[in-house]
């Protein structure tokens, strides 16, 4: 216990000295458990503005877990229960007068599977701002263009607006989900895997986004390819059986990790 | 592009967001008030027929002896000294049950094992919409057919045949109820995995041995609760024994000579002339409360065979 | 099958030959009873085929624009199904609106809202319960309820009522089930926008599932037209010489009108009856076909 303490403070001594950007997120002592199933452990966390934060780890590790919290959708899980806290711009998430759906509107996510709405692309996109009371048709119009511009697919999609969603192949589909996602200008965006069930070109194509997304918006994304977190991210937490095991640049985690446990993983010696 | 609502639109959500506010939240905690209230509306239904049978029985049970209801095997309502004893009213409605389980069990499970078992993927994309067509069709469209085809065919058989019988009409309530048993017993057939038929095909197994040691066996408990749902259908079946079974309530059975049903009986004094008040409008109450316990007894014993047998594959 | 020679036995358990020999036998009656069930399967054909026909060539002598625009008759050959025509459409009008709103309505709260529990479960076993219940006791409720206590009379609005709540628990269930099949992962890319839960399911799942809850609807809906039994107890006139004009009017509807030739002596008026069938038959044919149409229309979207 003593070891591990140490072990973070030094992390994120470490995480810290590496710029002065402002932060997004503070994690302070984060616990969850779905029933009795510990499934996050004091977990300890300072995210920056305009980077992208990797998250990596094993299946099972709490990865998903974690980062379904910083927008609390993982209180969809009936018997979820967590306590510390989580602070957004210096306000915890978890205060009682803090609604979701205010969270939520500034905290985007794109989720593993693409899981556009079976309505039109113009709709799909639209449903954000119309959700937050945006109705005029000009106002819309410019909206899904800069948000399927802003996603890398308005040039497949700019003649098609009015068809169905699910005629779009499934890289298509995510990036479209991407798009619906900046249609409300978040400043968070949470990004659950979101290549896992792409094929390697459209992985690319995600991965290139996400780099241009960067010097507007905060990313965290949970990725178990490692070449994917080493190739896209400025800094990367491992985690393991629900605690952060490691939390640093992402060069240094992939090239000089200080955990054991760490490079185990990153060398494919489990996980 | 870059026009005015350029970096804008995170204000503007901003905006609407605590212009709308209100309006939102009273939805957000008015929906679900209301949706609760449909949803009990199904429990007040429920209630209702309860306290209808329960309260309208009691007024009968004033002026009859339950002794009488359940002891005689007279049901004369319109005697000058009626007598209400329901055993001839339950003898003519198991009648037309078994007579018509007699005829929907083995077709409909002879159907539902053709189209599980045999039946190529085009046979069965044509037969089934048959089988729905023949579910949809109107009981008083049945009892039509009972009374105008059915008797009349069954008479050149059996000569002596009364115009009004119980046979008829229990044939075709078993018609009817034919596309429910196969319906449910095919479902409960189709959930059997492939991986198992093809563990007994493999074995050499015909499809007549996959079908009866393997399939119906695992199928068994919803093949069981098809059976015990057509039963309660047949009880509760009305238009067709009001058209075809005949007007006569009696505890003997012949299935050639008329009947009268539970449900029959309840039509019958809906369009005869019982005043509000008297016996006879409060006998249908009586008769319905039993017609309600026996069908209630049957689905939840179908329910209880559904959930206490359910197959974990 | 070396084994033999390394570990000899005096007999094998099975005996290839005798296999060799049951298995035409075994494959004879498998042909056989194949035959004798796809005959099971043929019989509910043959009897629909049988029906139809004969209805159809009875009937359809009768069937005439003047047989859709007259009032009945006790003279065969004048005889019309206008009212019962007339107020089948009204209860069906009727119908619609309550069993869409609050089978709707339950359903949601069911599948969306309910939390699992004692409550829950407890009105989702009374609505399978009450989808057992024979029509006649919704009749019974009827007449108790709307005709008497509410003095509503013998009118469309009694019976509308009572047809629609013998019809509300297959509504809700099929509801129930068009609603469960949109996938989790559209509530939660609503969510994940910042849409609140009543927007959520207002905007993505209600549209999402309509396609199915309409199927539904249109199968009840025409199941409670064809309805005769309940309409009897709440007094549905037998015989009646206008159409109806409003929600609290008297009225006739076509079963009932069929039930009312269907049991009359004369051959004239099975002819009409089976005129009458054909009518009705139409109607559900068509609802059912638009059913089937949307099922397959809207069906695997995802």
């Amino acid at each position: 216990m003593d070891t591990k303490v140490t072990q973070l403070d030094k992390q994120e001594t470490l995480a810290t000295n590496g710029n002065d950007r402002p932060s997004v997120y503070k994690v302070n002592d984060l616990n969850l458990w779905y029933g009795d199933d510990h499934a996050l452990k004091d977990i300890n966390l300072d995210i920056k503005k305009n980077e992208v934060t990797a998250i990596i780890g094993p299946s099972g590790c709490g990865k998903s877990t974690f980062i379904k919290t910083l927008n609390r959708m993982v209180e969809l899980v009936p018997s979820v229960r967590t306590n510390g806290e989580i602070l957004y711009h210096d306000r915890n998430i978890f205060d009682k007068d803090y609604q979701v759906e205010e969270l939520r509107t500034s905290v985007g996510m794109v989720f593993q599977q693409p899981n556009p709405f079976p309505k039109s692309i113009y709709d799909n996109i639209a449903y954000g701002p119309r959700v937050h009371g945006v109705t005029s048709k000009k106002v819309l119009d410019e909206i899904i263009e800069r948000s399927l511009r802003g996603a890398a697919i308005w040039d497949e999609v700019k003649d098609r607006l009015n068809e169905n969603a699910y005629g779009l192949s499934g890289g298509q589909q995510q990036r479209l989900c991407i798009a619906r996602t900046l249609a409300i200008e978040p400043d968070v965006i949470l990004m659950d895997e979101p290549t896992s069930a792409l094929d390697p070109i459209s992985t690319l194509k995600v991965e290139e986004l996400v780099q241009e997304l960067k010097t507007d918006y905060s990313i965290i994304i949970v990725t178990h390819n490692m070449q994917q977190a080493a190739r896209v991210s400025d800094k990367t937490a491992f985690f393991l059986n629900g605690e952060v095991v490691e939390y640093d640049q992402t060069d240094r985690i992939f090239s000089n990790p200080s955990d054991k446990r760490t490079e185990d993983y990153i060398s494919g010696r489990f996980g | 592009m870059n026009s005015q609502t350029n970096g804008s639109v995170r204000e503007l959500i901003k905006k609407n967001r605590q212009k709308k506010h209100s309006v939102k939240n009273v939805m957000e905690r008015i929906m679900p008030i209301v949706l609760f209230m449909c949803a009990f509306v199904s429990v007040v239904t429920t209630i209702g027929i309860i306290l209808t049978l329960v309260l309208e029985t009691e007024h009968f049970f004033e002026k009859v002896p339950f002794s009488q209801f359940f002891g005689s095997t007279n049901w004369y309502p319109l005697n000058s000294q009626p007598e209400y004893g329901i055993w001839p009213l339950v003898v003519g409605t198991l009648e037309i049950t078994v007579i018509a389980m007699l005829v929907a069990v083995p077709i409909g499970l002879t159907s539902a094992i053709y189209l599980s078992e045999y039946a190529s993927d085009k046979m069965r994309r044509i037969l089934k919409p048959i089988l729905e067509i023949l579910a949809g069709v109107p009981t008083i469209v049945f009892g039509f057919f009972a009374l105008t085809y059915v008797t009349p065919f069954l008479e050149k058989l059996i000569p002596g045949l009364a115009i009004y019988n119980a046979l008829s009409p229990g044939i075709v309530v078993g018609i009817m109820i034919i596309p429910m048993i196969a319906s449910i017993s095919e479902d409960a057939m189709s959930s059997v995995p492939k991986k198992i038929r093809d563990g007994a095909l493999a074995l050499g197994s015909t499809r007549l041995e996959v079908a009866t040691k393997v399939v119906v066996p695992a199928a068994l408990s919803g093949i069981i609760a098809s059976i015990v749902l057509g039963i309660s259908r047949a009880i509760g079946e009305t238009m067709i024994v009001t058209i075809a079974g005949g007007s006569n309530p009696t505890a003997a059975i012949d299935p050639l000579e008329p009947v009268q049903t539970m449900t029959a009986y309840i039509v019958q004094v809906a369009l005869g002339d019982a005043g509000y008040g008297t016996v006879e409008y409060y006998s249908i109450y009586a008769v319905g409360t039993l017609l309600f316990v026996f069908t209630l007894a049957m689905n939840l014993l179908a329910n209880w065979i559904t959930r206490r047998f359910r197959e974990e594959y | 099958m070396a084994l033999p020679e390394k570990q000899p036995v005096d007999k094998k358990f099975i005996d290839p030959a005798a296999v060799k020999q049951s298995i035409s036998k075994r494959l004879v009656v498998n042909r056989f009873t194949k035959s004798i069930f796809l005959m099971g399967l043929l019989f509910g054909l043959v009897v629909l085929a049988v029906l139809i026909t004969g209805v159809l060539r009875d009937g359809i002598g009768y069937l005439s624009l003047d047989f859709l625009q007259n009032f009945p008759s006790r003279r065969p050959e004048r005889a019309g199904i206008y009212p019962a025509l007339m107020g089948s459409i009204w209860l069906m009008v009727m119908i619609i609106p309550m069993i869409f709103l609050i089978g709707v309505g339950s359903a949601i709260y069911l599948e969306e809202y309910a939390k699992k529990g004692r409550m829950t479960s407890f009105i989702e076993v009374n609505i399978s319960n009450l989808a057992g219940v024979p029509s006649i006791v919704f009749g019974l409720l009827g007449l108790t309820f709307f005709v008497r206590n509410m003095s509503l009379g013998s009118t469309l609005i009694s019976g509308a009522l009572t047809l629609g709540l013998m019809s509300l628990p297959v509504v809700i269930v099929s509801s129930q089930e068009a609603i469960r099949a949109v996938p989790q992962a559209m509530r939660h890319a609503s969510l994940a926008l910042g849409a609140s839960k009543w927007q959520t399911t207002y905007k993505v799942v209600l549209p999402a599932s309509l396609p199915g809850i309409i199927t539904g609807i249109i199968l009840s809906v025409s199941r409670a037209i064809g309805e005769t039994a309940p309409l009897i107890m709440v007094g549905a006139a037998i015989f009646i010489a206008r159409a109806p004009s409003g929600f609290f009017s008297e009225f006739t509807a076509l079963p009932i009108q069929i039930y009312n030739w269907t049991s009359r002596p004369q051959e004239e008026f099975q002819y009409l009856a089976s005129a009458g069938i054909i009518v009705l038959m139409v109607i559900l044919i068509a609802m059912n076909s638009v059913a089937i149409w949307i099922r397959n229309k809207y069906s695997k979207r995802y």
